[in-house]
């Protein structure tokens, strides 16, 4: 009886401990707002690549000096692997991240699996009100907000001022004066026109689009990768290989793409805002002018880029969401994309940034915005990430030889369908 | 396995007890009067028993638990989105259901299924032979008295100190198309560069040449210990009577290495069929799909595509573990045939 009696005060008195705890503390377990100050630590898991972490561990250890009591764990994953890894260290809650840079094909996926946390609502309010309306878009699954969006990107042409220059060529606007252009480059000085990477299936999208064709349909649930545009599109990227305009690589595709362009093995490659960092490193562009960026190449139907970018989302199960949603603030604000945008040429995705002088005096960021403007949006659904993997196998083996066009473009359609149950 | 065990410890300790009940004369025992054979063994090995306890829970639960699992899934429709898992503290309740053999159908109705077989037995067999020739004719050349035989062993058996992961990678490094040193090798030589791991025939070339690379140490040590187990004298003998080097290692050398050979070609021929880190690091089953193997294509399931298919994973496991069991049972058989007491 008495222990009873002691057992029930015990309980009474946490709860009202915990009660005087939460009073003016949202979240009590987490403790992270002690008298309204910010405290803990925050694991920050960035997939940006060699030539940017060094700037984007700089810009998120300096959270420290706005919150003194925050600590913030810098981790960098490789972009490659970090779907994977996120999704481990999600599902088993050990050892999670409380904030992760996501690739924008990843928020509704990681969303839908109740991995992210929903971004406050006042954030969310000027995620719509501040924030180019494509990249708001990216960070939203069924109308709410999981995401912040840090950059936004999309593919253009890079290409080697001086390589076409020496050959006569203008940049090419469409495959066909690609093909014109690469003859005269190969032909004035034995390199390479265009690298083309073939083991990643993002560099398919430009192709796909530029014959009028797109991955899927959702408004209708379509499957249209295996439709004529699709199968067009493989036959472009096997021609492009055949024909000698490109070079391409199953395996590594990325590094050998960047050292190809960088020691002039090649003069032009489709990319990133992302590559311009690394780029400017190499032999070939000591003189920074020397990097031409034009939108790219057209097919038969139009010119087209996919929207990509990175979007900053908090773990649901992060016991620091408080500092984790104010570490995410601060990293998507004006102050903070305009210094990425100064030091690495990464697009913003506030509207108002694009005023700010270093955005404007930076020459890359000028010729992607428009090009951002124009880029095609991808259909946000949580599959959206997984469909690259069974393409990627389909595309590498088209561009390959390995498989004919219509083969690929009809063994993708079928491995869409396997992943999106119950679409046409 | 394990209840038994600690009841036979308990048992035994529980005799103790009574014995000494027994000797203050209140004995009730009636059933162990006559213990049966069972009893009597565990009465007598129960140290043995409890000495494997550990052994028997550890296996039990890293392998016996996640088997019995795996195979329950592949029974179901188990996927991310509907298993269970802790975010923080919210706890989201499994929802998948049993559905059978269904994932069966599925996985070998499926073409790819046959693709990955085909690839993996020919990829198996070429692996298991040409690492087991390279080994014997090694251990053969190693077992001869020469100037600096350790030096030699010691740089054959580095391939093996190295870790897989490390020497894979390095591969790769050199296997590159257009930074490789081997391309730049060739091309020193005038030779086109080859695509080693960008042609689908030349990276099955090549994903078979790191595995031999890796396998050979093994195969060689192993052969050698059993070189060294023919007595001397048989070769003496032959040679008085006047046999040819080829007749004395078809005659003596082949039959004295039978049993070391038969035991390193079944373990080679598992760890070949699910060699996971050389494909996998290697070219990650591409270009395409074209060196996947079954365990690549299972992981593949789980943690490549998304939403994760666990129990089409796991449906390829069981498969992957079926095969080799039958593989074992009819490789025992046709060792039994030839003798061979296993």
């Amino acid at each position: 009886m008495r222990r009873g009696i002691a057992a029930t005060a015990l309980v009474a008195a946490l709860a009202l401990a915990a009660t005087a705890c939460g009073g003016d503390d949202k979240d009590a377990a987490g403790g992270t707002k002690a008298g309204g100050e910010l405290s803990g630590t925050v694991t920050w898991w960035d997939t940006s690549n060699d030539a940017e972490k060094a700037s984007f561990q700089k810009i998120a250890e300096a959270f420290t000096a706005k919150h003194p009591k925050v600590t913030v764990k810098y981790v960098n994953v490789p972009y490659g692997d970090a779907q994977n890894k996120v999704k481990n260290a999600f599902s088993s809650g050990s050892d999670a991240p409380d904030v992760i840079r996501a690739d924008v094909g990843w928020v509704a996926d990681f969303a839908s699996l109740g991995y992210l946390d929903e971004v406050p609502a006042e954030t969310a309010k000027k995620v719509d009100a501040e924030f180019l309306p494509q990249a708001a878009a990216s960070g939203k699954y069924e109308g709410k907000t999981y995401a912040v969006p840090q950059v936004i990107d999309t593919l253009g042409l890079f290409y080697n001022k001086k390589m076409l220059a020496d050959a006569g060529v203008q940049p090419p606007k469409t495959l066909e004066e690609l093909k014109t252009a690469a003859a005269a480059i190969k032909a004035k000085s034995g390199k390479a026109g265009l690298y083309l990477r073939g083991d990643d299936s993002y560099w398919f999208l430009p192709l796909i689009y530029g014959e009028g064709g797109d991955l899927v349909d959702a408004k209708t649930k379509t499957v249209t990768v295996d439709n004529e545009a699709g199968v067009k599109a493989f036959k472009t990227a096997r021609d492009l290989v055949t024909s000698g305009a490109a070079v391409t690589n199953a395996t590594d595709g990325w590094t050998n793409m960047q050292t190809a362009f960088k020691s002039g093995e090649a003069a032009m490659m489709i990319n990133g805002p992302w590559a311009v960092a690394d780029t400017y490193a190499g032999d070939q562009f000591k003189d920074k002018a020397n990097l031409g960026v034009a939108a790219v190449p057209a097919g038969s139907a139009k010119a087209g880029a996919p929207q990509g970018g990175h979007d900053l989302g908090v773990y649901a199960g992060s016991k620091n969401r408080d500092a984790a949603h104010a570490f995410v603030e601060y990293m998507t604000s004006q102050e903070v994309q305009v210094q990425s945008a100064k030091e690495l040429s990464l697009l913003p995705t506030r509207t108002a940034a694009y005023e700010q002088p270093d955005v404007k005096g930076s020459e890359m960021v000028q010729f992607f915005k428009p090009a951002v403007d124009k880029a095609v949006e991808r259909a946000w659904i949580p599959e959206n990430g997984s469909l690259f993997e069974p393409l990627k196998v389909e595309y590498t083996k088209a561009i390959t030889g390995a498989s004919s066009p219509e083969d690929a473009a009809k063994a993708a359609g079928i491995e869409f369908r396997k992943i999106l149950k119950g679409w046409k | 396995m394990a209840a038994h065990t600690s009841q036979s410890v308990a048992k035994a300790a529980g005799d103790d007890v009574e014995n000494d009940v027994a000797a203050r004369g209140r004995s009730r025992r009636t059933d162990s009067r006559n213990p049966g054979g069972l009893r009597r063994a565990l009465a007598t090995h129960w140290y043995a028993w409890a000495m494997i306890t550990p052994v028997v829970l550890v296996l039990g639960v890293i392998i016996g638990w996640p088997l019995v699992r795996g195979i329950y899934l592949s029974l179901t429709d188990a996927n991310e989105r509907n298993v269970s898992r802790t975010i923080g503290v919210r706890h989201i309740e499994a929802t998948y259901e049993f559905v059978g053999l269904d994932n069966y159908v599925d996985v070998i109705s499926d073409p790819v299924f046959l693709q990955r077989l085909v690839w993996t037995v020919v990829w198996t067999v070429a692996c298991v032979s040409i690492t087991f020739t390279l080994g014997l004719v090694l251990a053969n050349m190693l077992n001869r008295d020469f100037k600096g035989r350790a030096a030699y062993r010691m740089a054959l058996i580095l391939p093996w100190a190295v870790p897989g992961f490390v020497s894979v990678f390095a591969w790769r490094f050199l296997f590159n198309r257009d930074n490789g040193i081997l391309n730049k090798i060739l091309d020193g030589g005038g030779i086109a560069a080859i695509p080693w791991l960008d042609d689908p025939t030349w990276a099955k070339f090549s994903v078979i040449a790191v595995n031999v690379w890796l396998g050979v140490p093994f195969m060689m040590v192993a052969l050698l210990g059993g070189l060294q187990s023919i007595p001397g004298e048989l070769y003496e003998a032959a040679e008085m009577d006047g046999a040819t080097p080829w007749q004395r290692f078809r005659h003596i050398t082949l039959p004295g290495l039978r049993a070391v050979s038969m035991t390193v070609i079944l373990l080679s021929t598992i760890w070949t069929f699910n060699m996971f880190p050389v494909i996998f690091l290697l070219t990650r089953g591409g270009p395409g799909d074209s060196t996947e193997i079954l365990v690549t294509q299972a992981f593949r399931e789980a943690f490549i595509t998304s939403p994760r298919d666990f129990a089409v994973s796991a449906t390829w496991g069981v498969l992957i573990l079926l095969l080799l069991m039958i593989f074992a049972l009819v490789y025992r058989r046709s060792l039994r045939k030839q003798g061979e007491v296993w």
